[in-house]
């Protein structure tokens, strides 16, 4: 109790709290641990031999300075990722900047600046952060529930010198008030220990347990979120309306897992995409803007569980089977009838198209494998086109929407004929034509053949090559599924710290002592003394209020002058002596 | 255009209106402060002040100022007397300073005079920022012109708040209005964004909860940061008056920080805000998170928004670390606060402006 590190201040002090709180805070490893599990730092250099040197190590490494150092270097290392593009986030960034910046490029590849948060480094200085967290909450643990049993200590000898201090005589006997003392301080919620003359209590101790609390939460959340990385799962699917769409790997556009989830265990449901319906600020500066988008779903549980319709929003996924289903990106897929040379349908259906701007500007592709031309030859047939809810570009060559709801709708196809490579077993993309293979149809005067229809309107091919008929429009949705286990832990770390935090800032470990002594003269001298851990501006009012609380049975009696102790003397006095 | 769209309009018109006029009383209010700072420096009482906090350095030990409270007991036929002792930490024991004015009479009328029209253009201003919630009919911060208007006026009445609590936060006004009139500047110029309602990824509830607790948080850190600068220079200044031998603060410089409170006093008041404001700072970033979870599907993903509020988040830890260890309080412990302060404000600006992520804000 009276381990005494603080330096030279508190040398000509008789009480083993220090001078006050303020010395107490300023010598840190010293006094202050009487209030504080707080570790002591410590600058010795190692003694010799492996085993002290470890010793030396891990007390450095969970010492306050280094976790400071740790705390800020993170902080540090975390900008770098913010400034350049991350291939976590968005891997077609990362690979134009690299071809934008030859030389720092490679050099930022090599120092894993395109992958910051799963870099070396990066880990590196987090897992040791929380080896230190770790080291320093284990014995300070231990020193709580220390204090936790100890009791109260005795009073210093001159409560005068603590921080606040009131005192009065009365004609109650000693034992009288200090029993008063100790009903009062008991129902105040304070731990109360009667030493000989003096009441010690103390309050406050939730404000180590809340200390100790977030610093663990803050090794639950870093736990639940590396669970949770493991074990995750998350895939994207585009659907159009009418479609369904299944959870098996298969049916998935991308997915990506963590390296411990096993994709059969994918929990089976479902939904169909009804409708989808988006609306768009129509004037104003944010016209074209996006107000709401709604995916009007029935998804289904289980293998044969009863569909069920529910919307899905931007802010609202569908929860279903422990996985989340949310509504991401959506676009026009424009729907064709192709017809081949002899007028039989090849093709029908909607097909997606890309949006490449806000206003929904897309591009996509139509293929038709195995298709017979006039004279029954076979061949693929390959259509590139661009799509536009509202057209706009008359007259300037290129062809943009200028809004993004269908208020005009066009569509411009150019058409291929030869080999789609479809049967080389490439696996080749939905968007994309690969026309190495395939010969273009032009116009008659040798130009390439390009034409712009409208709903309803029908493209003829050049030599009776066939059709295509632009029979309406559906609109698609982009969904990602994902499941991640863990993420109710880190809630529910994230919120504990939140209230270990607050119990650790807001509330105060003070001790308080109240004194009984007999005078020459018969009366009895009440003196109450506080100390708070940090500097609390409170301390006096609730000495106050103690001292109030205590007059009724210690009513005070009137003071001759001469026996007034005047602190400010004994001080003065002291100070001279000091 | 329906009339609920035109009565929308005429708000925004009425909350720009109410806007610029709050600037107009602002300046006014900080002609007043200047006034008030002029005139105090030219008091007796404030040179007989600062040659009273001038202590020889002769002194021995430093005596604890002491105070006497009453406590404010009914019941009791005499009141209780608490001594109390504030011990000032480090070796310095300064008072606080007389304040701008100085005890100067027309530094105190031009003083009081600043101080009504601050309240004034802080009604105002709350006009404006009430009149622009009704004309978008959300919550008035999904845009930089929005997010920074309300932003100045939660610094103000957390100030005001400070004041009508009897807090010792007269210091603080001329470089607040300073400060909001510059920030209320690059508002209505820069970053102005007409009325509008919100892209569907700010649909949310968590849109009042997540950004009024960044607005709240922001405002505080930035009091607290207010007051950090000023510790660092009051800091200095005290140091030098406690070497006679090594050079003296300049006659403007002591004019000025002679007239501000201890720099103890100013470190203790940027810690309790700093301190106090952390955890709703936390809440802050949990809030992001769930909404993100929401929205995005992920409640982390290291956007550059995410990224920043980290960063910020890690550097004011830091702060609080270094407040609880021996060698770091005082000065550098106040570095690690500024940090913090000018990493929230580059998470506001510099992302917001210069990095691209998906925290999109409808116009700038
Ligand atoms: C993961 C990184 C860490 C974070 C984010 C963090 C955060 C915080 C915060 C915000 C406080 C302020 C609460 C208060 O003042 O009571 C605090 C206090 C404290 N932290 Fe940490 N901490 C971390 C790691 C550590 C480590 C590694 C240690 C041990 C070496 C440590 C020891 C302490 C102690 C002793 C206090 C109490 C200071 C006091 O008594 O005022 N922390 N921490």
């Amino acid at each position: 109790m009276t381990k005494r590190t603080a330096p030279s201040r508190s040398t000509a002090l008789d009480s083993p709290y220090g001078l006050t709180a303020g010395v107490a805070e300023e010598s840190g490893a010293g006094s202050a641990d009487q209030l504080s599990t707080a570790p002591a730092d410590d600058n010795g250099a190692p003694a010799f031999g492996v085993i002290s040197w470890l010793r030396w190590f891990w007390r450095q490494l969970t010492s306050m300075r280094i976790a400071l150092i740790l705390l800020f270097l993170l902080a540090l290392a975390s900008v770098p990722g913010s400034l350049l593009p991350q291939r976590g986030t968005d891997p077609a960034k990362v690979d134009q900047y690299k071809s934008n910046n030859e030389t720092f490029g490679p050099v930022a590849e090599a120092l894993g600046l395109f992958n910051v948060y799963s870099s070396i480094w990066f880990s590196a200085i987090y897992l040791l952060l929380f080896i230190s967290l770790i080291g320093c909450i284990l014995p300070r643990s231990w020193q709580f529930i220390g204090q936790l049993r100890a009791r109260p200590p005795a009073a210093p000898r001159r409560l005068q010198r603590l921080p606040a201090y009131a005192t009065w005589r009365t004609d109650a006997e000693p034992e009288q008030v200090r029993e008063a003392a100790r009903v009062l301080l008991k129902q105040q919620h304070y731990r109360v220990h009667t030493h000989d003359e003096a009441v010690a209590c103390e309050k406050g101790y939730l404000r180590e347990a809340g200390n100790l609390v977030f610093h663990v939460a803050l090794i639950v959340m870093l736990v639940a979120f590396a669970t949770g990385q493991l074990w995750r799962s998350e895939g994207g699917k585009l659907v159009v309306e009418g479609d369904g769409f299944s959870n098996t790997r298969t049916q998935y556009d991308d997915f990506k897992s963590g390296t411990l989830f096993d994709p059969d265990s994918l929990p089976p449901f479902g939904f169909t995409l009804n409708e989808f319906e988006g609306t768009y600020e129509r004037t104003g500066p944010q016209k074209g803007t996006p107000r709401t988008f709604e995916a009007r779903v029935s998804y289904w549980e289980g293998a044969d569980g009863a569909p069920r319709r529910t919307t899905i929003t931007v802010n609202n996924p569908l929860e279903v089977s422990g996985s989340k289903v949310y509504l991401l990106g959506h676009g026009y897929a424009p729907i064709v009838t192709v017809r081949d040379g002899k007028g039989d349908i090849a093709f029908q259906g909607p097909v997606p198209f890309l949006p490449k701007d806000s206003n929904v500007t897309s591009a996509g592709v139509i293929k038709v494998p195995s298709y017979r031309d006039r004279n029954g030859k076979e061949s693929d047939l390959g259509f590139q086109g661009l799509f536009v809810p509202t057209f706009a570009g008359t007259g300037s060559g290129s062809m943009f929407s200028q809004f993004p709801a269908l208020d005009y709708p066009v569509m411009a196809l150019t058409a291929y004929r030869g080999d789609l490579g479809l049967d080389s077993g490439l696996p080749q993309s939905v968007y994309q034509l690969n026309s190495k293979n395939m010969k273009q149809f032009t116009n008659p005067d040798g130009g390439k053949f390009r034409q712009m229809i409208r709903p309803g309107e029908t493209l003829t091919l050049p030599d009776g090559a066939g059709s295509l008929t632009f029979d309406g429009i559906k609109e698609w949705a982009t969904f990602q599924v994902s499941s991640k286990p863990g993420n109710g832990t880190v809630l529910v770390g994230a919120v504990a710290a939140l209230l270990g935090l607050s119990a650790s800032l807001f509330i105060q470990r003070r001790r308080i002592w109240v004194r009984a002594t007999p005078d020459t003269d018969g009366s009895t001298v009440v003196e109450l003394g506080g100390l708070g851990r940090n500097e609390w501006p409170r301390l006096p009012e609730e000495l106050a209020g103690l001292a109030t609380a205590l007059r009724p049975q210690a009513p005070p009696r009137p003071m001759p002058p001469q026996d007034t102790n005047h602190p400010a003397d004994a001080d003065t006095a002291e100070g001279a002596r000091a | 255009m329906n009339i609920a769209a035109a009565a929308n309009e005429d708000m925004a018109y009425i909350s720009n209106v109410l806007i610029y006029s709050a600037m107009a009383v602002y300046t006014l209010a900080f002609a007043a402060h200047s006034a008030e700072w002029v005139l105090g420096s030219r008091s007796k009482v404030g040179r007989t002040a600062a040659a009273l906090t001038h202590h020889s350095s002769t002194a021995p030990a430093p005596a604890a100022t002491m105070t006497k409270r009453k406590s404010s007991g009914t019941t009791v036929l005499e009141h209780t007397e608490v001594i109390t002792r504030q011990p000032a930490p480090g070796s310095r024991d300064f008072p606080d300073g007389p304040g701008a004015a100085a005890g100067s009479r027309k530094g105190e009328l031009y003083g009081r005079i600043a101080l009504s029209l601050t309240v004034l253009a802080f009604l105002i201003h709350l006009g404006g920022v009430v009149a622009r919630t009704w004309s978008v009919q959300r919550a008035p911060w999904a845009n930089m012109y929005e997010f920074s208007t309300t932003f100045s006026m939660v610094a103000v009445s957390a100030y005001l708040l400070f004041l009508a609590r009897g807090k010792n936060v007269r210091w603080i006004g001329l470089p607040l209005v300073t400060t909001v009139l510059l920030d209320l500047g690059l508002a209505v110029s820069v970053l102005y964004t007409e009325s509008d309602q919100l892209v569907p990824a700010l649909h949310s509830y968590w849109l009042w909860i997540h950004v009024s607790c960044a607005i709240i948080s922001g405002a505080m850190f930035y009091l607290g940061a207010l007051a950090t600068v000023l510790y660092l220079f009051r800091d200095r200044y005290e140091s030098k008056l406690t070497d006679p031998q090594g050079k003296q603060p300049g006659a403007l410089a002591a004019s000025v920080l002679e007239r501000l409170p201890a720099a103890a006093s100013l470190d203790r008041f940027a810690y309790r805000v700093n301190a106090v404001i952390f955890p709703l700072w936390t809440f802050t970033i949990i809030a992001g998170a769930i909404w993100a979870e929401a929205a995005w599907g992920r409640y982390w993903g290291w956007d550059p928004k995410e990224t920043w509020s980290f960063i910020t988040w890690v550097a004011y830890a830091c702060y609080l670390h270094a407040r609880a260890t021996a060698g770091w309080k005082g000065r550098k412990a106040a570095y690690l606060a500024l940090i913090g302060f000018a990493c929230f404000i580059f998470n506001y600006y510099g992302v917001n402006m210069f990095i691209n992520g998906l925290h999109s804000y409808a116009g700038v």
